[in-house]
């Protein structure tokens, strides 16, 4: 004890408080943001958070858990779609069906996981794919709630979501822009949730797992480490996650389809490339990889499938020159 | 008096080679059995039979009387069986503390408060403390071997504690003073089984020793007897009758 001492350990399990000073004083700027805000600046700002809150969510479960999943869209598709099935069939105001659509992502994680944990590698990636793809085909079928075209939320839901009036009055807004407010907040709540949910996990017992069981499983396994147990963990809670932000985002577009909700282009493809560009395996990477997204869509999308082949070739080149993506 | 370990008639093979074959032995309850035999005799897949990672194709392994031979290997690290491997597998991403850290957490189920001290201990047993802070991943060939015993020692080896050669490559002193770890871990009543090629090392610890040859016993007994039976001269040592 008495020599052990002389030596000042650090862990991963300890947090910086310069770090979170700086984080604590942007969430309060985003907070008051919308008192002076563009309406145009608080949609893109949506927009940026939940591409980050879902790059947080795969970067968790691939860059740390390994499970390099490419079927994410199910629980964004599935979220919106229990989100508007709340709101239609039930209902409710879409802000509490919001959290129906963490529900449903939720238990549709688990046959998922199920099935796809059986397969490694490459086959897990695919099988992710088939039973998002499998998911879609099922909600096009229920004429309800559009069949294979979609619906929208009907006005009567948009009309009177709850804390509109209030946000509409205290920022003199208009109704539409007041509910991009409430989404906005929205968003940022999920987002800082989200990673302040992730921080902590990785500077818990579990974390020092993760990258156990990502440095070695089989020596993880050696030294007690559950790695089914953290597997499930990390899967589901990244599923719920995933499909509270499909049901925000789709609250605030108000229109469905399930080409667009289990698209695996916009709720998949996009995510890996902000991941992997910004930096896989650090919470870091995201945010940055986000900016630059959206920096990239704000300037090129206009080019179609041109964009689209330039995105492609942009995360090819990180990944085979600057394997660490751009913030390293 | 009690048998920590049993295994009876325990065969493995990989393809068409028997690593292990109708293995059968009993470690009583504090004693440190040393184990030899010539590369790719068997004795690394002996120990990933006890542990769990390999699961034997016939066979019957108990630990203090209880049928463990289809335990996962998570289970039996927490009944209290820790191990080393030859090849070292450190967490190359984690710290040497967090290394140990995540052994002792796990190995044990116990929170990290309420194992730091012990794993700085160990650290400084193992003569690892210097490199506490370091990515296991910056450490040395000796660093790393070093780092397997520190792990398999936070996990909390209560029941069992397996080294698989940890003396190679080591100076006179620095494997004098490993002698002395182990030794000291014994006097607390550790069990203890070593594998190793280190022989005056392995000799000034243990008092039983087993030769495996072609995955098979071939003698099981005091160290001083083994070494001077004609089959171990012939076998191990490679000498001419
Ligand atoms: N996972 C494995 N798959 C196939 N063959 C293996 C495996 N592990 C060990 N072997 C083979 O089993 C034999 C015994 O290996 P091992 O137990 O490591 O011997 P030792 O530790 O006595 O040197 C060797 O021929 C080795 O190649
Ligand atoms: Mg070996």
């Amino acid at each position: 004890m008495k020599h052990a001492m002389q030596v000042t350990v650090t862990t991963r399990t300890r947090a910086s408080t310069v770090a979170g000073s700086v984080a604590l004083g942007l969430i309060g700027l985003g907070l008051i943001l919308p008192a002076f805000a563009s309406r145009s600046l608080i949609q893109d700002l949506f927009f940026i958070l939940t591409m980050l809150t879902l790059a947080q969510l795969w970067n968790l479960i691939a860059g740390y858990g390994g499970m390099v999943s490419v079927g994410q869209q199910a629980f964004v598709g599935i979220g919106a779609y229990a989100m508007f099935a709340g709101v239609i069939l039930l209902g409710w105001d879409p802000v509490f069906a919001i959290l129906l659509g963490g529900i449903a992502a939720f238990l549709l994680a688990i046959p998922m996981a199920f099935f796809a944990f059986r397969l490694q590698g490459a086959y897990f990636a695919i099988g992710t794919w088939v039973i998002a793809e499998v998911t879609r085909l099922i909600i096009a079928q229920w004429k309800t709630l559009g069949g294979g075209t979609g619906t929208s939320l009907p006005r009567e839901a948009t009309a009177d979501i709850i804390g509109v009036a209030t946000i509409a009055n205290l920022f003199d807004l208009r109704d539409a822009a007041a509910r991009d407010v409430l989404a906005y907040w929205l968003a940022l709540a999920l987002a800082v949730g989200t990673m302040a949910a992730i921080y902590a996990l990785l500077r818990s017992r579990n974390g020092l797992a993760l990258a156990a069981l990502r440095d070695n499983d089989n020596a993880a396994r050696s030294v007690g480490v559950d790695a089914g147990r953290l597997k499930w963990l990390v899967f589901l809670a990244a599923a719920a996650m995933t499909g509270l932000v499909g049901a925000l985002i789709y609250m605030q577009t108000a229109r469905i389809s399930p080409d667009a909700a289990f698209s695996v282009t916009s709720w998949t493809a996009y995510v890996i490339f902000i991941v992997v560009i910004g930096g896989i395996g650090r919470l870091e990477g995201p945010i940055l990889g986000v900016l630059v997204f959206w920096g990239l869509q704000t300037a090129f999308s206009d080019y179609g499938s041109w964009y689209l082949l330039a995105l492609g070739l942009i995360a090819i080149a990180v990944m085979l020159f600057a394997r660490g993506g751009f913030g390293a | 008096m009690t048998d920590v370990l049993t295994l009876t008639n325990v065969s493995k093979s990989f393809g068409a080679l028997k690593v292990t074959d109708d293995v059968s032995f009993a470690v009583p309850k504090g004693q440190a059995l040393g184990i030899i035999g010539p590369n790719g005799a068997g004795k690394s897949t002996l120990f990933n039979l006890i542990t769990g990672n390999f699961l034997p194709d016939a066979g019957k392994i108990t630990f203090l009387g209880q049928d463990v031979t289809r335990v996962p290997a998570m289970t039996r690290v927490r009944m209290g069986v820790g191990r080393s491997f030859q090849i070292p597998q450190p967490f190359e991403g984690l710290t040497v503390f967090e290394n140990l850290l995540t052994a002792a957490a796990f190995g044990q189920g116990k929170h990290e408060g309420e194992v730091e001290a012990d794993c700085a201990l160990i650290l400084q047993d193992t003569e690892l403390l210097r490199r506490a802070n370091d990515l296991a991943g910056s450490l040395s060939l000796l660093d790393r071997k070093r780092l397997e015993m520190a792990r398999a020692m936070a996990t909390g080896p209560d029941l069992l504690l397996l080294l698989d050669e940890i003396a190679g490559g080591l100076t006179e002193g620095e494997c004098q003073a490993l002698v002395a770890t182990i030794k000291a871990l014994h006097a607390k009543g550790t069990t203890i089984i070593w594998i190793e090629h280190v022989l005056h090392a392995l000799n000034s610890v243990v008092e039983q020793l087993l030769v495996l040859d072609f995955g098979k016993v071939i003698g099981i007994g005091a160290p001083d007897e083994i070494m001077a039976s004609r089959e171990v001269r012939e076998i191990y040592l490679g000498l001419e009758a």
